[in-house]
């Protein structure tokens, strides 16, 4: 009889369980209600659907925030940092608008979460900031069609969903002149996270710099398998300086502490991402940086008068030097007139358009001809390179 | 090239090392503290905050520490006094610790110190290659080096050590010495965490001198393996730690000589190592574990 008893009462939370689950799903779908207001229960998709577009009003509109969601935190002297800053420029630019910011959001379903959150206080204009926010903020956008999505560096696109990103690896061309300048030894170090595409152009740019300026350097590359693991980057740090190189620079998320390292042990170093030169006082030479407040508010400015749809930003957005998107920051203290010089007169080849780091001919690490002489490759071409050029001591996963 | 890979081991290899040790502790004393990497991550920031704070690294090692000891106090609490079970409490103080420094941690990743620094040991130093891989570290590097010897005197022969290991394998001989052996099990893990602390300062106010969040990055879970892998004993725990911090320096330097071996077979190539060669000196040691902690993996436990 007890047990029976017990039996039914497991039934019932078993039942109740599944309803609040299930309330808690069709929940997102709610969010939209202020364009359309026939979200009376169904399952999101197919209240947003019809709402968005029989409403009339273009995506992105009509909201009261903007969403910013970043991999990691805000004074990491790097990629997160520099994304922040653009997300404070956009709240200056529209004090009507609430910034709603959202840090350490993993590259995982929990990102959803955070942006449906997000939708559901108010926000129309969310920036999912990081490479593999890319996939759950394609699944948002595909639940909301009257939000704007914008990614930072997505190789993929929705409706709703544009990509922007910045041709970095003109600047990082730049510093790998200036760093073929300074190194003595002509032994470069790159600490890098994982080898994809990204990371590779920038290893490339950085080489091809050093060597039109010194053609016996090589950079040294080493994979940490991490994009912020400080151990890991001191250990690389110091492997590089104990081989011999005489100049570090990175590709990770956080770069404080292969500059402090670097510092301390007397060898040189190359910014990413943010400009770090108040941690090397003798060893900075220069760095390439992210300029994204023009950018950020210009992108939102679009998506809330309404014109996202057709314009630069709906698809893949690439800025570069010209538009001042990417830059490269101040010089060193204690890199001479001469280098400088050089530099500065490379970035005006290059915005004149004159000068191309990739302009062929360009061999890979076996000597193979990879872009043909005379040519210039695209951005796209660029954006999915899979080899290290010569010069590039390291191995990636063929 | 060999003396560049040693001097990495002892490098990288530090704070797993005091990590362990402060673990070892505690399991002698039948206390496994699967929390050990949360103790880690509250010393490294403990320290790096105390460090900014005061602009003193030692203030900055002994309040990482006590903070990975404050931690390592909940889950003494709450085996010892509430009869919870040590592995569930461990792993929820491993997340707790990940979190808690994560969100305080916030406002100190930007911030620059003044921590320990390589000090040359003179004379010693000079020796050709012994010299530059065990002389030229940091203090906190030194000390942990006579940690080891220290613990293993005191564990097997001294008194005390006869009680902290009575502790772990039959706590009716301390009740009929008169000691209380949850005194002993509650210093043992407090000693434990405060080691682990000492571990999480010297990532981060010796030789990283950054505080990120989660900077321990699983070197607190591998202290722990290290532990049972060790067969309970401080030398070979140290030697284990080592032998981490060694394949870790081998795969920065074998991927600097440009050789066709993968990125990411290289990445996991210090746990494969270290348990691999770990494996082979254990394997008859089966006996030496203490019976406290066998109970615990037979999960019969009674705290």
């Amino acid at each position: 009889m007890k047990r029976k008893r017990n039996r039914k009462a497991g039934w019932v939370c078993a039942l109740m369980a599944l309803l609040m689950l299930m309330a808690a799903c069709s929940q997102p779908g709610a969010g939209g209600g202020s364009s359309g207001g026939s979200s009376g229960g169904s399952s999101g998709e197919s209240s947003g659907g019809p709402s968005g577009s029989s409403g009339g009003e273009a995506p992105g509109t009509g909201g009261s925030a903007i969403g910013f969601i970043f991999v990691g935190t805000k004074d990491d002297y790097g990629y997160n940092q520099a994304a922040y800053i653009g997300s404070e420029a956009v709240e200056k630019a529209f004090p009507d608008l609430k910034v709603l910011r959202a840090e350490n959001v993993p590259e995982t379903a929990e990102a959803e979460r955070v942006l449906e959150q997000m939708i559901k206080d108010g926000a129309k204009i969310l920036f999912p900031t990081s490479y593999g926010h890319l996939d759950p903020a394609l699944n948002v956008a595909a639940r909301h069609p009257d939000a704007v999505f914008f990614h930072q560096g997505g190789l993929k696109t929705a409706e709703n969903l544009g990509t922007y990103f910045g041709t970095i690896w003109e600047p990082v061309y730049l510093a790998g002149i200036a760093a073929g300048k300074m190194s003595k030894t002509g032994k470069l170090g790159y600490i890098v996270s994982v080898p994809i595409p990204q990371v590779l152009l920038n290893i490339n740019a950085f080489t091809l710099g050093a060597r039109s300026v010194n053609p016996d350097a090589t950079t040294t590359v080493v994979f940490t398998g991490s994009w912020c693991d400080p151990g890991q980057q001191a250990n690389a740090a110091n492997s590089l300086i104990d081989g011999g190189a005489d100049v570090l620079t990175q590709h990770q998320d956080c770069t404080k502490t292969i500059i402090e390292t670097a510092e301390r042990r007397g060898v040189m170093s190359v910014g990413y991402h943010a400009d770090a030169s108040s941690l090397a006082s003798l060893g900075w030479i220069v760095g390439s940086v992210w300029n994204w407040p023009d950018l950020f508010v210009d992108m939102a400015k679009t998506a809330v008068e309404g014109n996202f749809k057709g314009s630069k930003y709906d698809g893949k957005f690439r800025g570069g030097l010209a538009d001042n998107v990417v830059r490269l920051t101040g010089f060193g203290e204690n890199v001479p007139e001469d280098v400088r010089t050089l530099v500065e007169q490379k970035k005006e080849e290059l915005l004149s358009g004159r000068l191309h780091p990739f302009a062929g001919p360009v061999r890979d690490q076996s000597g193979a001809v990879r872009i043909e002489e005379g040519v210039i490759p695209t951005v796209e071409e660029l954006e999915s390179t899979d080899y290290l050029v010569e010069g590039v001591i390291g191995n990636i996963p063929q | 090239m060999i003396a560049d890979i040693l001097t990495g081991a002892l490098r990288s290899g530090t704070s797993v090392m005091l990590a362990s040790q402060g673990e070892l502790i505690s399991e002698r004393a039948g206390v496994i503290n699967l929390g050990t990497e949360g103790c880690m991550l509250a010393g490294a920031l403990g320290g790096f905050a105390t460090t900014v704070w005061t602009g003193n690294p030692w203030l900055g090692a002994l309040a990482g520490g006590l903070c990975g000891m404050l931690l390592s106090l909940i889950h003494a609490c709450l085996v010892l006094d509430r009869g919870a079970n040590q592995l569930a409490s461990g792993l929820t103080l491993m997340f707790f610790g990940i979190g808690v420094t994560a969100f305080l941690g916030r406002s100190f990743v930007s911030e620059q110190i003044v921590g320990f620094n390589p000090a040359p040991i003179p004379v010693l130093s000079d020796i050709p290659v012994l010299g530059e891989v065990l002389f030229n570290h940091d203090p906190l590097t030194y000390l942990s080096m006579l940690l080891v010897p220290a613990l293993w005197f005191v564990l097997f022969r001294t008194r005390i050590g006869i009680i902290l290991r009575a502790a772990g394998e039959r706590e009716e001989v301390l009740f009929a010495c008169g000691v209380n052996p949850r005194l002993v099990r509650y210093a043992a893990v407090l000693a434990g965490g405060f080691l682990a602390g000492i571990g999480g300062a010297q990532l981060s106010v010796a030789y990283t001198h950054s505080w990120v969040e989660n900077m321990t990055a699983g070197r607190g879970v591998v202290a722990v393996a290290m532990v049972i892998f060790a067969a309970w004993r401080p030398f070979r725990a140290m030697l284990g730690a080592y032998l981490f911090g060694a394949a870790q320096a081998l795969q920065l330097t074998v991927q600097q000589q440009g050789l066709p071996i993968s990125p990411y077979f290289l990445f996991m190539a210090p746990y494969v190592l270290t348990l691999a060669a770990l494996l082979i000196v254990e394997r008859r040691k089966r006996s030496s574990v203490p019976e406290g902690l066998s109970r615990v993996f037979a999960a019969d436990a009674d705290g």
